[in-house]
């Protein structure tokens, strides 16, 4: 019965499965022969002799992870991290978003969104060579530092320094783009919700409280589900640019040791260790924000 | 009602802000455009914020050009992003359409399994020793393959494709139109706009990749130009373009500066040229994407 629907289906269907073998094939290969690949986090993985050919260690590697010198380090820089992501570089595009929204000349609202997403495309690369530019301690933010009588410092030299240069130039380079998701939500809100507020007496603000954010509120809580259920993956590339050994001691976190230890060090089983292990902790932290966002409102990612 | 005093007032310390904030986002970028055509002597001298040029010269942009590996650099990346972006919208279209069939029996399973790979995945070292297994180290391949689907760009075309009206593709059944003919012939040309957004999107993307390339590219003459970037700008090595300027320190080391900035300008150029063009189907894109999830 079901073989039979099965046959059938194929026979109905034979050009689409023909469509979807490269897109099947890609996600099968570069994505799901990785995680079986992952099980060289159990073994000391010479390439030479190959997953099965290298000797089983079991946990060592997770244990050598979790008992080492660093562990606390890199788990805490990447939760301050986050935390400092959490705190300026969510809301920031919020406030933009609403900003904008009271904006009623529609050049002045348009010419600010163009300048506002141009940093977004800025490779990497460079928005971390400008970083690095106007940071040193004869660049731009030296001078008006020295201009208003401070002292002169390498600011990517000084571990303190490190968080807030990564949040503020995330928020830089990601503040208009980001906004442009909000200001989608807040062009879906019913105009006679703002008519019937403001019959009520309601002041822009009040306007702004009963109407506006509980308008958005569900694109706030998916993005948000989606920020804290990521924490542990947070990025490497642009930590890896701009971090040097003065500043591991607040930059260095988890994917950027991953990083160093397998790519650099070639301590391949070490470092899959630490990755499959906050990959499965990443998975955990997001399923449970889901239940616990789902358990009390509406919103979830699935 | 509109014109209360306290509206006004408000209108003008959010405008006023908001230009604020706009200086902000886009000063970096003047500094950086106003500094690459400066004097690099007087540069060098300026302890302040530029707010124009210091004397003019193109000298930098003349380095620049004349060191090869900027130029090599360019034109292996224009090959990388052709190539990679072509096989992305080959790739996500044939995705998109397959997700977006609505009586294919095994419609959950793939979609499920693509989905689970946003959540979950076997790490960076795996996927490396993968490429490295395949024979695609210092290879384009290594590129392109690896990164054929983004999941996102997946989704939101699938989105679009889904709302495309079910009446069109069932007249086209009944004559007898096959799944190739109802993709090419009528879901594409109806959906134009998106498959823009997500060309643009796969096309920016790849110009700005630079890990995979550092990661799998052996040979410097392969490198893309956000490598080449990378040595200029992060590692500060700009010793093969200013080795002509003669041994007076001050002199090399001012236009070590100068070159960087032109270094910047001429790898942003390409995407700033097309960016008012395109940017309005980018904030499309995601539109798109936020309808639904």
């Amino acid at each position: 019965m079901t073989m039979d629907r099965i046959r059938r289906d194929f026979r109905k269907h034979w050009l689409v499965y023909l469509m979807a073998l490269p897109v099947v094939a890609f996600y099968l290969i570069f994505c799901y022969l990785p995680m079986w690949g992952a099980l060289i986090a159990f073994v000391d993985f010479k390439p030479r002799l190959g997953l099965f050919g290298s000797p089983f260690v079991g946990l060592k590697h997770f244990v050598d992870f979790v008992t080492g010198l660093y562990f606390w380090r890199v788990v805490r820089n990447t939760l301050m991290l986050n935390l400092w992501g959490l705190a300026i570089g969510f809301p920031a595009p919020i406030v933009l978003a609403l900003m904008l929204n009271e904006v009623r000349n529609r050049v002045f609202k348009r010419s600010i969104q163009t300048l506002t997403y141009l940093p977004y495309f800025i490779s990497l690369v460079v928005v971390c060579g400008i970083i690095i530019n106007f940071t040193a301690s004869d660049g731009l933010v030296n001078h008006i530092v020295a201009a208003f009588g401070g002292k002169r410092v390498a600011l990517l030299g000084e571990a303190s320094l490190f968080r807030p240069i990564y949040t503020l130039s995330g928020v830089w380079q990601g503040i208009g783009w980001s906004s442009i998701i909000y200001l989608a939500a807040l062009a879906s809100i019913d105009p006679e919700l703002y008519e019937a507020a403001r019959m009520d007496g309601a002041g822009r603000f009040r306007q702004m409280r009963h109407v506006t954010l509980p308008g958005i509120s569900s694109t706030i809580g998916i993005l948000l589900i989606l920020t804290v259920g990521g924490m542990m993956n947070h990025g490497y590339e642009k930590v890896i640019l701009l971090y040097n050994p003065l500043t591991y001691e607040t930059a260095d976190i988890i994917s950027s040791y991953v990083y160093r230890r397998g790519l650099v060090d070639f301590d391949f089983s070490f470092s899959t260790a630490i990755g499959l292990m906050t990959a499965v902790l990443n998975f955990i932290l997001l399923y449970s924000t889901n239940r616990l966002s789902r358990s009390h409102s509406d919103v979830g990612i699935w | 009602m509109r014109n209360r005093p306290g509206d006004l007032a408000f209108h003008a310390i959010n405008s006023t802000l908001l230009l604020l904030l706009t200086l902000a986002c886009i000063y970096p970028v003047l500094y950086v455009l106003y500094a690459s055509v400066s004097d690099p002597l007087r540069l060098m001298a300026f302890k302040g914020v530029l707010l124009s040029p210091l004397g003019f010269t193109l000298d930098g942009y003349g380095l620049v050009f004349r060191e090869p590996g900027i130029l090599r650099g360019f034109t292996n990346s224009l090959f990388y992003v052709t190539a990679a972006t072509v096989t992305n919208m080959v790739f996500t279209i044939l995705g998109a359409y397959v997700l977006s069939r609505k009586n294919l029996l095994f419609r959950k399973a793939i979609t499920l399994m693509i989905l689970f790979t946003m959540f979950f995945g076997g790490g960076l070292i795996p996927f490396f020793l993968l490429v490295k297994d395949l024979g695609m180290i210092d290879r384009w391949t290594s590129l392109v393959f690896p990164f054929a689907i983004n999941t996102w760009n997946l989704i939101i075309m699938r989105t679009g494709f889904q709302a495309v009206p079910d009446a069109m593709e069932e007249s086209a059944n009944l004559d007898g139109a096959n799944d190739l003919v109802i993709l090419t012939r009528i879901i594409v040309p109806m959906t134009k706009a998106t498959l823009a957004v997500i060309l643009l999107y796969y096309a920016v993307g790849n110009w700005n990749s630079w890990f995979p390339a550092m990661v799998f590219l052996r040979d410097r003459d392969k490198y893309p130009i956000q490598l080449i970037l990378r040595e200029i700008l992060i590692s500060n090595d700009t010793r093969s373009m200013v080795s002509a300027m003669g041994s007076d320190l001050n002199v090399t080391n001012a236009y070590r500066e100068l070159v960087k900035y032109c270094t910047i300008v001429i790898a942003t150029l390409p995407i700033m040229l097309v960016y008012p063009f395109i940017q309005r189907h980018f904030v499309k894109g995601v539109f798109v994407g936020s309808l639904k999830g």
